[in-house]
């Protein structure tokens, strides 16, 4: 951890947990505070221009991403590329000093993450993806929070879609393995009905079949008219279902182009596919 | 006989004194363990408020009384507690906005907040003597006993009487229906689960849509809740008197830390695991003692293992011990 440059966040090495509760919120711009505005035409995400980090330095330099309705869209790159930072950038978990973010024909740039949610996004994060002493099926109802409507039938399909939770639905998900709790964190965010799905590295951790089965699980939500935005260390895989890939190096856009494409480049194979 | 003798002396001076406390105990102890569990630090303040609140109560109890206004057979207290609890809760989330929000906003680290939880307490104990001053108050009216000793001995023949307070009656009652009330809400309602959620992961309760202030606001008006309680019913069984609520701060702690911090199944067993070492460490067990040892063997002296004036010092050996060997709790805490 870089030490901030705000006081009030240095404990000064006091990591006594009889006294405090370690794990607290890291969410940068919980506020947003700004309302959405229209922004007709484009695609269906456009987060463009996107430059901005957590402290004084920046992480992202004039970042671009844009996914067309119902498409799916990866992030590949080497590690402490940002791809990370890009997607908690597209859903306003840090302040950004540049660049806008649309979605489906508003800006929603100066939205809080709530407010996305209730736009339409729904996002699951690389790691502490799930409630971990809460059940399977109360993981999923806490995806739903913001829903005032009957979840059941969603619910439902998240059970058809991935049948292991509707067997574990009362376990506590911090006891489930890898691969099932990567489920129940898909299904989280897929209960809010959500028009755009972001992935940060859904498949990290578990076996190659589940990493199969978790790929197809992706293109038959995609399926559904749901567009999905998607960062993988599995990048070959990943970039063969991808309708556009993008390879992020050092904040900014180094590749972009349609899946095929980018299999194909012989550059980007030998630097980023490992041949 | 002797033998029964034994069991109601042992009822009457230990198990009932003991489960009362250890109710009041583990309310208090849950309200600490909730605003750990979700707000991420130990609420110093907390002793403090039970005294604050317990005062608004005692106000509103003298108000009734003077406007004629009773409860029958129940403590007019009883029917001032609700408005004691608006009002404590109202403070406490004035506190929150004037004090703790400014710290939440900055993300300050957990044991800042802790610092700042102390200020506040001393701010409280302060208010606490404007309010209502420093003397010992007894507040409790209506049926003294459920079950006298005289009554008891009379009934039943035997030597050792067993008298069963209506303060004790009440507290354990209503520390059933509190504890019962609370579970439901946190595993039973959308907004308990939010807030266990919130407790689980902040960041992923804020991407599903949780409102973080919220959650905050109504942990504080249920912590405030759970004090004024707490400390309504230590007043009723005790008296009140400010001071102590600060010093039942240590055996409330104690309770919390035991059981495991962060979690409320833990906050209770500790409470009455705390209790009743406290009670049983300090009586004297020459009477429970004479009755069923043969009389060579029974002991001369008051067979107390420690006098009552180091009552608290049982609270801090077991919270030393127990973060010595488990210092995440007997139950699963969150703590480490
Ligand atoms: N919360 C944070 N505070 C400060 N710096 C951070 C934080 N998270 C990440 N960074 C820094 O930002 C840079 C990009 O990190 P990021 O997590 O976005 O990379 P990534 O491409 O997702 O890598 P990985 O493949 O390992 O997941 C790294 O240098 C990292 O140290
Ligand atoms: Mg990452």
């Amino acid at each position: 951890m870089t030490r901030s440059d705000n006081p009030y966040r240095d404990d000064r090495g006091n990591k006594d947990r009889s006294i405090t509760k370690a794990g607290g919120g890291t969410i940068d711009n919980p506020e947003g505070g700004g309302s959405a505005l229209p922004a007709p035409g484009g695609p269906f995400l456009a987060a463009e221009g996107m430059t901005g980090g957590y402290g004084a330095a920046d992480i992202l330099h004039d970042c671009t991403l844009t996914v067309e309705k119902g498409q799916i869209a990866v992030i590949v790159g080497p590690n402490g590329a940002g791809k990370s930072t890009a997607m908690k950038a597209v859903f306003g978990m840090l302040r950004l000093r540049g660049g806008h973010v649309r979605l489906d024909g508003e800006d929603i740039t100066h939205l809080s993450p709530q407010d996305r949610v209730a736009k339409g996004m729904g996002f699951v994060p690389q790691t502490n993806n799930v409630f971990p002493s809460m059940s399977v099926e109360e993981n999923l109802e806490m995806g739903a929070f913001l829903r005032r409507d009957d979840f059941r039938a969603t619910m439902e399909q998240v059970f058809d879609l991935f049948p292991i939770l509707k067997d574990k639905r009362r376990q506590p998900a911090g006891e489930l393995s890898g691969g099932q709790r990567q489920q129940v964190a898909v299904g989280r965010a897929l209960m809010t009905q959500p028009k755009l799905l972001m992935l940060d590295e859904p498949t990290a951790g578990v076996s190659p079949i589940v990493m199969d089965e978790l790929f197809d699980r992706i293109i038959e939500v995609a399926r559904t008219g749901i567009s999905i935005l998607m960062v993988e260390q599995n990048a070959r895989q990943a970039l063969e279902i991808a309708d556009k890939g993008y390879v992020l190096v050092q904040g900014a856009n180094r590749y972009t182009d349609t899946g095929a494409a980018l299999l194909a480049d012989p550059d980007v194979r030998r630097t980023f596919l490992g041949g | 006989m002797d033998f029964l003798n034994a069991i109601v002396a042992l009822l009457n001076f230990v198990v009932i004194p003991a489960t009362a406390y250890g109710a009041q105990l583990a309310l208090g102890a849950l309200g600490v363990t909730l605003i750990y569990g979700i707000l991420r630090f130990s609420n110093f303040a907390h002793g403090d408020t039970m005294a604050l609140g317990t005062g608004f109560v005692i106000l509103f109890t003298w108000w009734f009384q003077s406007m004629g206004l009773h409860f029958g057979p129940l403590p007019t207290a009883l029917l001032a507690l609700p408005f004691g609890i608006a009002v404590t809760a109202a403070f406490v989330l004035l506190t929150d906005r004037v004090v703790y929000r400014f710290y939440r906003k900055q993300k300050a680290a957990p044991v800042i907040l802790v610092i700042v939880a102390m200020g506040v307490m001393f701010v409280m104990n302060g208010l606490t003597r404007f309010l209502i001053g420093v003397d010992e108050i007894r507040f409790d009216d209506g049926a003294r006993f459920l079950i006298t000793a005289n009554d008891f001995k009379a009934a039943t023949g035997l030597a050792e009487g067993l008298a069963f307070r209506s303060t004790q009656a009440l507290t354990i009652a209503t520390a059933v229906v509190v504890v019962a009330a609370l579970f439901w809400f946190l595993n039973r309602t959308r907004t308990g689960k939010s807030m266990r959620a919130f407790s689980d992961n902040e960041d992923l309760a804020l991407l599903s849509g949780i409102n973080p202030e919220k959650v905050v606001a109504v942990t504080w008006i249920i912590s405030a809740g759970l004090a004024v309680i707490a400390g309504t019913l230590y007043g009723l069984d005790k008296s009140f008197k400010a001071f102590n609520y600060f010093q039942l701060l240590l055996p409330i702690f104690a309770s919390a830390i035991v059981g495991g911090l962060g979690n409320p199944l833990g906050a209770i067993a500790g409470g009455f695991l705390i209790a009743f070492s406290e009670v049983g460490f300090t009586y004297a067990w020459k009477k429970v003692a004479t009755y069923v040892l043969p009389e060579s063997l029974a002991p001369d002296g008051l067979a107390q293992l420690l006098s009552t004036d180091y009552k608290f010092a049982v609270s801090f050996a077991i919270l030393i011990v127990v973060l010595l060997f488990k210092p995440t709790g007997l139950f699963k805490g969150k703590a480490v």
